[in-house]
């Protein structure tokens, strides 16, 4: 089993969701968090004085997903999230030892 | 000259005034966070340039003489000729003529034209380049608002001489800027992803106090209208107060009916539809007319606002449907309503025995649709081709907030405000 994880544009968000429904994807985690890649950060000005703001808003997708599946998943997310623009952010796969789905006490596969 | 109008008609001037940041909160807790501050800049940004450029000339151009009826001429341009006690002004003589210092009034008429462009921000929201709206703001001022308040308000106007009626705005305010909303939107486009991506309001407590502010300033524009602290201005606030109840009672109804729900904002835009229709009527109607009139208004309006998903044009938070409608069947309603019991300068309508009423409140809409849609269409074009109306996709994405004006609504001392001076 493998964690997708993607970091994508928050206007993007709707369209990976898509693509991914329509793939048979069972469940995603979302979170709305900061950071800084390539794409620079915007300034902001108050009665005059500048400020840099690094950080640019992002939203982290996570998907389970089993082997065989994850190629899939990947692409279909890079499709989804390209504007060809800096900043349209990164996807990569972790191995997971282990997943327990909590009503049920499912273990493996069969909890995605 | 009459102190106690004056003392009304100066507080009527200030309440009209703050309908103005009233409407901002009203719209800027419609929108997306991201486009709050550029929501309330464009509504304050309003109170700055049409202040100005109204004692420069909108002001003359609206109630100057000249004879033409059509447009006033420059004799109070840069308030010429109005700082005397007794300055007269063209039109306002016997029935008409004014108990206030012509300077009361000046102000008191500023604040509505400062109002009446403000209005379409609603339908423009989330895409309009603030460069772009600030030239098109100035150029429908002098040359669509001056103009359509000289043919209504002033006694000299065309439409006023062939007996329309329009207390405080109908077809000048509501309708004016209803149908410049829809040429502007036609220009302008729809917001990117509308009408498949949700676009929540972001803060409907906003949205609710920036009603309550319209509800108490429209004491001002509408019984303020009467000129006077008189039986008239008494009339014309409380059918203010009747339309904007019933207004929200008959949008909740019928949303309760076809959706499940009384909702918050459905309240909001209920009252606001209901002022809406009795702006045209407040001084010229009496009795429960001002409950009919509202719950009529709340009604047509909530089914209204659902035409712009069938004709596809995204007016964005429902100017059209509301201000626009709103304002006709308020005018064509006074057609029906009107009570020459109520007032003497009046007329009657339909249900007092009067026919001519009706066909002259219709050639004032049709005269007001056709005007400003075809002039703010063209200034909208015109605007477009040259230094654009609309942000760039990449500053739509970002928000108005930061792309047309460097600043973000709410910093909670998360990651995303933290930086550097410098």
């Amino acid at each position: 089993m493998k964690l997708v994880t993607a970091i994508v544009k928050p206007f993007k968000l709707d369209d990976v969701k898509e693509a991914l429904k329509g793939m048979d994807v069972q469940g995603m985690t979302v979170s709305e968090v900061q950071g800084f890649g390539r794409q620079r950060g915007h300034t902001e000005v108050y009665r005059g004085a500048e400020y840099t703001v690094d950080f640019v808003p992002k939203v982290r997708v996570e998907i389970l997903a089993d082997d065989a599946d994850t190629a899939r998943i990947v692409e279909a997310i890079v499709t989804a999230a390209r504007t060809d623009k800096i900043g349209d952010g990164k996807v990569w796969v972790t191995p997971v030892d282990s997943v327990t789905r909590i009503r049920t006490g499912e273990m493996g596969t069969d909890a995605l | 000259m009459d102190s106690g109008n004056t003392a009304w008609v100066l507080v009527s001037a200030a309440l009209v005034l703050f309908m103005t940041p009233g409407l901002a909160f009203f719209y800027g807790g419609m929108v997306r966070s991201k486009n709050v501050l550029g929501m309330l800049m464009q509504n304050f940004f309003a109170m700055g340039l049409i202040s100005v450029i109204w004692v420069v000339v909108g002001f003359s151009l609206a109630f100057g003489g000249g004879g033409n009826g059509w447009i006033g001429n420059l004799d109070f341009a840069g308030l010429k000729h109005l700082a005397q006690a007794d300055a007269h002004l063209p039109g306002y003589v016997k029935d008409f003529a004014l108990t206030v210092p012509a300077l009361a009034f000046v102000a008191y008429q500023m604040m509505f034209a400062v109002i009446t462009p403000a209005l379409f921000t609603g339908a423009t929201a989330d895409r309009m380049k603030f460069r772009g709206y600030v030239v098109f703001l100035g150029l429908w001022s002098v040359l669509v608002y001056s103009p359509v308040a000289h043919w209504v308000f002033s006694p000299t106007g065309w439409l006023f001489k062939r007996g329309a009626l329009d207390f405080a705005g109908g077809a000048v305010v509501h309708i004016n800027a209803g149908i410049a909303a829809l040429a502007l939107i036609v220009v302008l486009g729809k917001r990117k992803g509308w009408p498949n991506e949700a676009m929540h309001p972001h803060s409907l407590p906003l949205t609710l106090l920036g009603t309550g502010i319209l509800w108490f300033g429209w004491f001002g524009f509408n019984a303020g209208s009467a000129l006077g602290a008189n039986n008239l201005a008494a009339q014309a606030l409380i059918n203010t107060h009747l339309a904007a109840a019933a207004g929200m009672l008959g949008w909740l109804v019928v949303e309760r009916l076809k959706d499940g729900h009384a909702t918050t904002l459905g309240a909001a835009s209920g009252a606001v539809a209901g002022l809406v229709a009795i702006t045209p009527c407040a001084g010229f109607v009496g009795g429960l007319s001002p409950i009919a009139i509202g719950a009529i208004a709340g009604i047509v309006c909530y089914l209204a606002i659902q035409l712009k998903f069938k004709l596809g044009y995204d007016d964005s938070l429902d100017v059209v449907g509301v201000h626009l409608v709103g304002g006709i069947v308020g005018s064509l309603l006074l057609g029906v309503f009107a009570d020459k019991a109520v007032n003497s300068l009046g007329a009657n309508g339909l249900l007092n025995g009067g026919s001519d009423l009706l066909v002259d409140q219709l050639t004032a809409v049709v005269a007001t649709l056709v005007f400003s849609g075809v002039v703010s269409f063209v200034l909208a074009k015109l605007v477009d081709l040259t230094i654009g109306l609309r942000v760039s996709s990449d500053d739509e994405a970002e928000g108005l907030d930061l792309s047309q004006h460097a600043e973000t609504a709410y910093n909670f001392g998360d990651f995303a405000s933290m930086g550097r001076i410098g």
